[in-house]
């Protein structure tokens, strides 16, 4: 497939969204069960839901410039029943609410306590939001994953490792820059987001590569005989019907070299874990919010390239067709 | 229930593209508006298209053989372009099975496109609108057409007769006994769309001969040779006898 940079940018900008306010949440239940310190809901949760919904409205615009009638997009929630595309179209701006109803209430300070357990454990009103926010982020992660895992014929993309891969590098983005973030703004609790970045950076590591070994070694169901129903082996394609190229030729190939190819692969497995890694922890160990933030933006350059390889890795079989002008 | 679609028989089709062009010519000059050409006349010429010929080579030289393949919407009876649509632009006919791309509703995100392994759909790149196949769906139904012009465009052009259209749900049909009796198969069955149009194998008509037709053990020749003769001096059985 051909890698579009509007669907690449949706999917890294509110998978970084998506992570960043998993994190919030996370970092909040364990303050709430007295775990953690807790902080300040304006400084902290507030200026955190801020910067969620900024990744989420860029990854929203981003989006609009995958349509070709962007002006007519407020339909695509209809088909909710099938598609997974009008599920993630439902999802996102759902978790965006959720996320403005609770930055909103942490900057107003409307946090009443619900109830409090023997132990002096709180349930506070933003922490049910929070939770429900956590559910929708789940629901959109699932949705994105599913747009790609539900085309059977896509068979590099057609397994559950495609949802687990875009939580999993969603999250673990998210954590990176809310180690950044918390060190700016709540230090006391860099460490903890940081472990946890490295965790679920590590934990993506292994799906990713389980989904390339997976890959590598796909073998595809349809071939010429089956998508002309001619019993030879030997089918050599003379014309496709046009010189100039179609929809079919631009859209459907990466038109990347095999180079390319494979040093994207490397670019990406690099960037996207190996460096973010060694600059975390450096980041950590130094308590240096400029390392932790390069950290999250070299990672996220990575998820960028990661993202390319993802589409341009797809061998769609409509391209059988499609061999020689 | 009825499914329409198209036989297209591979044994005669020689590859000519009127198929192509009189779908072009019928369906830019519909009410549903143009189909984008860019450069028709200049380099690289591109555009919209619902049908394509591809030609094909089967076989090693010198045992090769040319297939010409046209290709268009294969009008799947389980169509996986359908459920993937957020909007829900694209659909499937109940009354006739046509699946059709509603383009005031359709929203340009190509997500159907992928969703199709045949390739079949294209979107308009000025319309912004993803385009296919209709069978000539504001044609079949006019009633302002002498009956045996309610056909696509592709079937009437088509000048070796290469393209059947009718109802493959209806055993009786033109098209359903020829599927039944010429070989006709589906492309790519391994994904479970059911495609409705199907495709007629090539059909090789060979004549076989035996050694034994050549050389027949009763040879015929050895029968008609003339029969054995009396010498012409040798008394007869006139001289011989009265009678």
């Amino acid at each position: 497939m051909h890698p579009a940079f509007s669907v690449i940018f949706l999917t890294t900008l509110i998978g970084a969204g998506q992570g960043l306010f998993l994190a919030l949440i996370t970092g909040q239940s364990y303050s709430a069960l007295k775990l953690l310190p807790s902080q300040d809901s304006t400084d902290f949760y507030g200026m955190g839901a801020v910067i969620v919904l900024l990744l989420l409205i860029g990854g929203l615009i981003a989006s609009f410039f995958h349509l070709g009638h962007p002006e007519r997009a407020w339909r695509s929630a209809a088909m909710w029943r099938t598609s997974w595309l009008s599920r993630e179209v439902i999802a996102l701006p759902t978790l965006m609410g959720l996320v403005f109803v609770y930055g909103v209430m942490q900057f107003m300070g409307w946090d009443t306590v619900l109830f409090t357990s023997a132990a002096g454990a709180n349930l506070q009103l933003t922490m049910i939001v929070g939770i429900v926010g956590a559910l929708a982020t789940f629901a959109l992660f699932l949705c994105t994953g599913m747009i790609y895992a539900c085309l059977k014929f896509l068979q590099e993309w057609h397994s559950p490792l495609t949802v687990i891969n875009y939580t999993l590098l969603g999250t673990a983005s998210g954590f990176i820059l809310a180690t950044a973030f918390a060190n700016h703004n709540a230090p006391e609790l860099m460490n903890f987001f940081g472990i946890w970045a490295i965790i679920i950076t590590l934990a993506a590591f292994i799906t990713r590569a389980a989904s390339l070994m997976r890959n590598s070694r796909i073998k595809a169901k349809s071939t010429m005989q089956t998508a002309l129903g001619v019993r030879h082996n030997k089918i050599q394609q003379k014309a496709m019907g046009f010189m100039g190229g179609s929809v079919n030729t631009r859209d459907f190939f990466n038109h990347a070299s095999v180079l390319m190819m494979r040093n994207m692969k490397w670019i990406f497995i690099v960037l996207a874990f190996i460096i973010p890694l060694i600059t975390l922890w450096y980041g950590m160990s130094q308590a240096d919010t400029s390392w932790l933030l390069a950290a999250f933006l070299i990672q996220y350059v990575g998820l960028i390239a990661e993202r390319w390889f993802f589409f341009a890795q797809a061998n769609h079989p409509q391209n059988l067709y499609y061999q020689t002008v | 229930m009825t499914q329409l679609a198209l036989i297209i028989d591979l044994n005669v089709c020689v590859g000519c593209h009127a198929c192509v062009t009189s779908c072009k010519e019928w369906n830019t000059s519909g009410s549903a508006g143009f189909m984008t050409d860019e450069n028709p006349y200049g380099k690289d010429p591109t555009g919209t298209f619902f049908n394509r010929v591809q030609t094909y080579e089967i076989g090693e030289f010198p045992s090769t053989e040319t297939l010409h393949f046209p290709k268009s919407c294969l009008h799947c009876e389980d169509p996986p372009c359908v459920p993937v649509c957020p909007t829900g632009a694209s659909y499937k006919r109940k009354e006739d099975g046509i699946v059709l791309v509603d383009y005031d509703k359709c929203i340009g995100c190509r997500y159907c496109s992928w969703a199709c392994p045949y390739g079949a759909r294209e979107i308009d790149e000025k319309q912004k609108v993803m385009k296919k196949c209709t069978l000539c769906v504001d044609r079949i139904y006019d009633e302002e057409l002498p009956e045996s012009e309610r056909k696509p465009a592709c079937v009437l052009a088509c000048p070796t007769n290469a393209r059947l259209f009718g109802d493959v749900h209806d055993s009786e049909s033109e098209v359903s006994s020829t599927i039944r009796e010429e070989g006709g198969y589906q492309l790519m069955p391994e994904w479970g769309t059911k495609p409705a149009n199907h495709y007629l194998p090539r059909r090789k008509t060979r004549m076989h001969i035996h050694e034994d037709e050549l050389q027949r053990a009763d040879n015929p020749l050895k029968k008609e040779e003339r029969g054995p003769r009396a010498p012409v001096d040798a008394p007869t059985l006139d001289d011989s006898t009265s009678w």
